[in-house]
């Protein structure tokens, strides 16, 4: 069956470097350097990047950032209420523009 | 592109020793681990032993006056390290410690905790102390959903008790002389995170829940061997764990992998480099004795170390050993970790199990071209950018292609 997505694919990655390769080099510079430990520890940026990729929906970093946090020591507990952080934004984010349709009857209604 | 081949993953990498111009050797023999048997009262997921209550191995007596004389004959302060299966459930496991004690033999013992907590074996903490025994107890997590999901059901509860029962007679408790160390496995097909933060928060959360204390926590990677093994294979996890230790390939870690300093023992006194090539049956080889009846000192201290893929499992990330890490704990595992995932072999368990290379590449996996014209990189195997002749890898940065580096 053909699907868009195709777990072998993750590690063709660096093929879009191709045409580009400075900007690459400066992504992958700047990506190492977002995840070494810093005033967060690695295993937070972990967790974050989990949350991040459930909200933007990123299979491959989904994959990615699962066994990155297991094996920083997090656990499933931990990372299930990391997803749970994630759709909490992503639902409170559709819901706060709720104000905005509260504005627009308002605006319009007698 | 980074061999299969663990030796020639040594080569390449040219850090050992010295320069990558020797395969991996012993230097010395401090530690004899020895297997008394494959008995168990546990039959937990991940073990490599594939232990169990239905299994019959245990050391003839024969065997073991074996070991104690190869004891005597080292020196004092050779460490006797008893493993197994459960080494408790041993008929001579107490008359063989004392021996070992008497002779000057600093002795530790592996433990499942829940055997302490058994009829029969209650005792065992108060006789430990009485022969300094040093306790290395298997916890694999500090949650009981974890470690029951792993281990069986009630095993956490167990293990608290047997704990518990230890801290009271000394052990792990600071002052005491006394070490407890606890041993922890990664619950599944991923590598053990940095030995100092796991624990950490071991010592946080056991403290917190139990009013335990331990002396020292050791992680132990999963090894490719056994019951892991044969989940490995029936998850379709193989390939990708493969290739994850393979990434993760630490040559820091080679200086200190525990084959340089220790010998294994099996029940039937076969030697081994390892407990993992015990479970492998890889004996010793290159020329050193395989069996206790023809021990040589002067044919094991600087033995070559027969070699697998399960080697990996020893040098990848902060490498792994039975006293745990064994590299540089601020030393980072390469950058596969994260985003990017390794490549895919065809990895069997024949090829695990037996020392012979990996058939020859013809195709490049990830890049599909021919060996001389593949464009990952040579160090580390990542699919890298092809500009105006040159590579560039996003982890080692601008690289000779293959065919300008190739041997002739």
């Amino acid at each position: 069956m053909e699907t868009y997505y195709n777990p072998e694919d993750l590690v063709k990655f660096p093929s879009v470097g191709g045409g580009a390769p400075e900007l690459w080099k400066k992504f992958n510079d700047w990506y190492g350097a977002v995840f070494a430990a810093g005033a967060l520890t690695e295993r937070e940026k972990a967790l974050i990047a989990l949350a991040v990729a459930h909200a933007v929906q990123c299979p491959y970093c989904i994959d990615a950032y699962t066994q990155s946090c297991l094996e920083k020591g997090s656990n499933e507990n931990q990372m299930t209420e990391a997803v749970h952080v994630a759709a909490a934004i992503k639902g409170g984010a559709a819901l706060v523009h709720g104000v905005q349709m509260k504005n627009a009857a308002q605006k319009v209604g007698l | 592109m980074r061999s299969p081949d663990f030796d020639a993953s040594l080569k390449e990498a040219g850090r050992f020793p010295p320069e990558g111009a020797q395969p991996l050797a012993a230097d010395g023999i401090s530690t004899l681990q020895i297997n008394l048997g494959r008995l168990c009262n546990l039959s937990c997921k991940h073990c490599h032993v594939e232990a169990g209550p239905a299994r019959t191995e245990l050391m003839p007596e024969a065997v073991m006056d074996g070991v104690l004389a190869l004891l005597e004959g080292q020196g004092r302060r050779t460490v006797a390290d008893l493993t197994g299966g459960a080494p408790e459930m041993h008929p001579r496991y107490r008359w063989f410690i004392r021996r070992c004690a008497m002779g000057g033999a600093a002795v530790k013992t592996r433990t499942n905790l829940v055997i302490l907590t058994e009829k029969g074996f209650e005792d065992l903490p108060e006789f430990f102390a009485e022969n300094r025994v040093e306790v290395i107890a298997s916890l694999p997590y500090y949650s009981e959903e974890v470690t029951d999901r792993l281990r069986g059901s009630g095993v956490f509860k167990g293990s608290v008790n047997a704990l518990k029962r230890l801290n009271n007679r000394g052990y792990g408790v600071q002052g005491s002389g006394l070490a407890l160390n606890l041993v922890y496995n990664p619950c599944g097909a991923f590598l053990p995170p940095r030995q100092k933060e796991i624990e950490a928060d071991f010592r946080r959360e056991l403290l917190r829940t139990h009013g335990i204390t331990f002396t020292n926590l050791f992680t132990i990677t999963n090894m490719p061997a056994g019951r892991f093994l044969t989940f490995l294979e029936r998850s379709g996890n193989l390939n990708r764990y493969m290739e994850r230790l393979r990434a993760a390939f630490n040559p820091s870690a080679v200086q200190n992998v525990m084959c340089r300093q220790m010998l294994s023992i099996g029940p039937d006194g076969s030697l081994y480099d390892c407990d993992f090539n015990q479970m492998l049956g890889l004996k010793c080889g290159h020329g050193a004795p395989d069996n206790i009846r023809d021990f040589d000192i002067e044919k094991l201290k600087h033995r070559r170390i027969v070699t697998g893929p399960h080697c990996f499992g020893c040098t990848a990330g902060s490498g792994s050993s039975c006293t745990g890490a064994v590299a540089g704990q601020d030393l980072k595992p390469p950058r596969s970790a994260g985003l990017y995932r390794s490549r895919n072999r065809a990895y069997t368990s024949d090829m695990l199990k037996k020392e012979t290379p990996f058939i020859k590449d013809e195709e490049c996996p990830v890049c599909k071209n021919r060996e001389e014209d593949c464009v990952c990189c040579p160090e580390c195997g990542h699919l890298c950018v092809l500009n105006e002749g040159e590579l560039y890898c996003p982890v080692c940065g601008p690289k000779k292609p293959r065919s300008e580096t190739a041997a002739p």
